[in-house]
């Protein structure tokens, strides 16, 4: 199983403790995870990632295979392009970006643009919902949460675009599912690190009503507690919960592994 | 208590574990699929391992009145809803006694009454500011049964927010310091707003005692808990995500400075044996008796 939603770095906004590589690495083998999908944290604040980016590929690089880089691509950056076929080069499975970070609105152009060019590539785009509860934000912290209507769009741009979006929650996913054909639905992938368990029974109903393929899992590590999807597997109802993780492969979305 | 399967051990394993902050719902509160969450809620603490809910309702859940002002009539009613979930699974399941301090006969009506049926909390929610005088004759009642009060609380209150007269640590500490008898607990460190704050806050005031529930699970959250008010003033909730509180629990296990055995049992259960009244858990073994508040001390 793939943890598709780590990250490496300091965050802006608090103290987290240890966001290091190696502090990864031992909470993937305390909780039998075999690889983890990482992104740098610090990037999703840059206004240009590519700093960022080669962090992230040095600070991994005695970690191939276990931890897998997804850097940072920003499309409204000059030569964007040549960062992500930079990205490719490198080893890079996926790529992220924080439209919510950068001030775009849900029908941006130059991010519909690196969602086709991802695609096109075999990638799938990431997408990160929120990195912290709105209840709990620093002042300075004024990116709203990712929007359906962004979500919507980049998964009606083409036939290719494959997006796993992350720290999503029922409402959004569903406004998202359910607002797509069926083809387009297709090209989604949540991750399950914010959705919640018993006593509302969220994740289960998704799972019923949407599919478990569609899910994958992930944890928002090191800002959240590795612990949680977990946890969230561990308590649904009976006929969920055999096979323990019912859900989809990370590791599938990537049409160039596949 | 039944297990989560014959021959299945819980995944929080055996010993006491105590809910400190857990909710119900009734036909009266708006919602067709309410037994839903009730059996999901009994369905997953039989998984866990939790051996009792100490849970309370508001009113009717904001459909006659709102959640966190609700009216006499509703907190009369969730009230007996509540105790009515107890008298059919006294097992496992105990009961706050909600109140409204804005109706302050009622609520001392409300408290005595419920006591009689046999509730073991009180439960203020957010219809008045925590300092507030209002809430004294409340604590001064809850006092005189031996009764914890579970506090609502946002964490670090920066500005007001809708639908609520909302208090944080540092008002719940002034109601604390004016009422040492009464252990508080204070409601989800997990459950929004700057925990840090919280901790900063109650730190020095030994019969405030946070609850870990919420759906927040922020890394460093549980160490910074533990670095503050240590393990004896730490209790184990749900609130209305049970799946970060089996995150929680889990995590309790890897937090530095760690816990040890008697810390993790504190947090599981002790704490909560000390701070209601003696004997009114089920499943829960009695502690040597001595003052709730002695045993406060880090």
């Amino acid at each position: 199983m793939i943890d598709a939603n780590t990250f490496v770095g300091p965050y802006p906004f608090r103290y987290v403790p240890h966001p290091d590589p190696d502090a990864l690495v031992r909470v993937l083998d305390r909780e039998h995870i075999e690889a983890a999908w990482v992104g740098h944290l610090p990037s999703a604040f840059f206004r240009d990632p590519g700093a960022g980016n080669d962090a992230l590929f040095d600070a991994l690089s005695p970690y191939t295979g276990r931890l897998v880089p997804v850097p940072t691509i920003r499309p409204d950056w000059p030569h964007w392009d040549r960062a992500l076929a930079d990205a490719l080069d490198r080893g890079a499975v996926a790529v992220r970006a924080y439209p919510q970070q950068w001030g775009f609105g849900s029908q941006h152009p130059a991010l519909t643009e690196l969602a086709l060019s991802a695609g096109e590539s075999g990638v799938p785009l990431i997408l990160t919902t929120r990195f912290e509860d709105l209840r709990q934000r620093h002042p300075l912290d004024s990116a709203g949460d990712l929007p359906a209507a962004t979500i919507r769009a980049l998964a009606r741009a083409g036939p290719r675009v494959r997006l796993l979006v992350t720290a999503a929650g029922r409402a959004l996913i569903e406004e998202v599912h359910w607002g797509l054909t069926p083809d387009e639905r297709a090209r989604v992938w949540w991750d399950i690190s914010w959705i919640w368990g018993p006593p509302e029974d969220e994740l289960a109903h998704l799972l019923r009503t949407i599919g478990s393929q569609r899910f994958v899992y992930g944890s928002g590590w090191p800002l959240r507690l590795a612990q949680t999807p977990r946890a969230n597997l561990d308590l649904l109802p009976d006929e969920l919960r055999s096979p323990l993780a019912p859900l989809g492969d990370a590791a599938q979305i990537p049409a160039r592994s596949a | 208590m039944p297990d989560a399967a014959p021959g299945t051990a819980p995944l929080a394993g055996r010993e006491p574990l105590v809910d400190v902050h857990a909710h119900f719902f009734h036909a009266r509160a708006g919602r067709r699929d309410w037994e839903m969450p009730n059996r999901a809620r009994m369905r997953a603490g039989e998984r866990i391992g939790i051996t009792v809910h100490i849970a309370s309702i508001l009113g009717t859940w904001g459909h006659t009145s709102p959640v966190y002002f609700p009216s006499p009539r509703d907190v009369s009613l969730g009230n007996d809803e509540m105790l009515a979930i107890q008298e059919r699974d006294p097992e496992r399941v105990r009961t706050y006694a909600t109140v409204n301090p804005n109706d302050t006969a009622h609520a001392l009506d409300e408290i005595a009454r419920c006591a009689e049926r046999g509730a073991v909390g009180v439960k203020l929610a957010a219809s008045r500011r925590a300092d507030d005088p209002l809430l004294d004759p409340i604590a001064a009642a809850a006092q005189r049964r031996h009764f914890p009060i579970l506090h609502h609380i946002w964490q670090h209150r920066t500005r007001d927010w809708p639908a609520q007269d909302i208090s944080d640590g540092a008002d719940l500490g002034r109601l604390a310091r004016r009422h040492p008898g009464v252990a508080f607990i204070l409601a989800h460190i997990g459950g929004g707003g700057d925990y840090r704050h919280t901790f900063a806050a109650v730190e020095d005031i030994p019969n405030i005692f946070l609850d870990l529930s919420g759906s927040g699970v922020d890394r460093g959250m549980l160490d910074d808990a533990v670095r503050s008010v240590g393990a004896r003033r730490l209790l184990w909730g749900s609130d209305i995500t049970m799946d970060t509180g089996l995150a929680k629990l889990r995590a309790l296990e890897h937090v530095a400075p760690p816990l040890d055995a008697a810390g993790m049992a504190d947090v599981r259960w002790r704490n909560a044996a000390r701070i209601f009244p003696a004997g009114s858990l089920p499943g829960i073994p009695l502690l040597d008796a001595k003052p709730a508040m002695a045993a406060h001390a880090r």
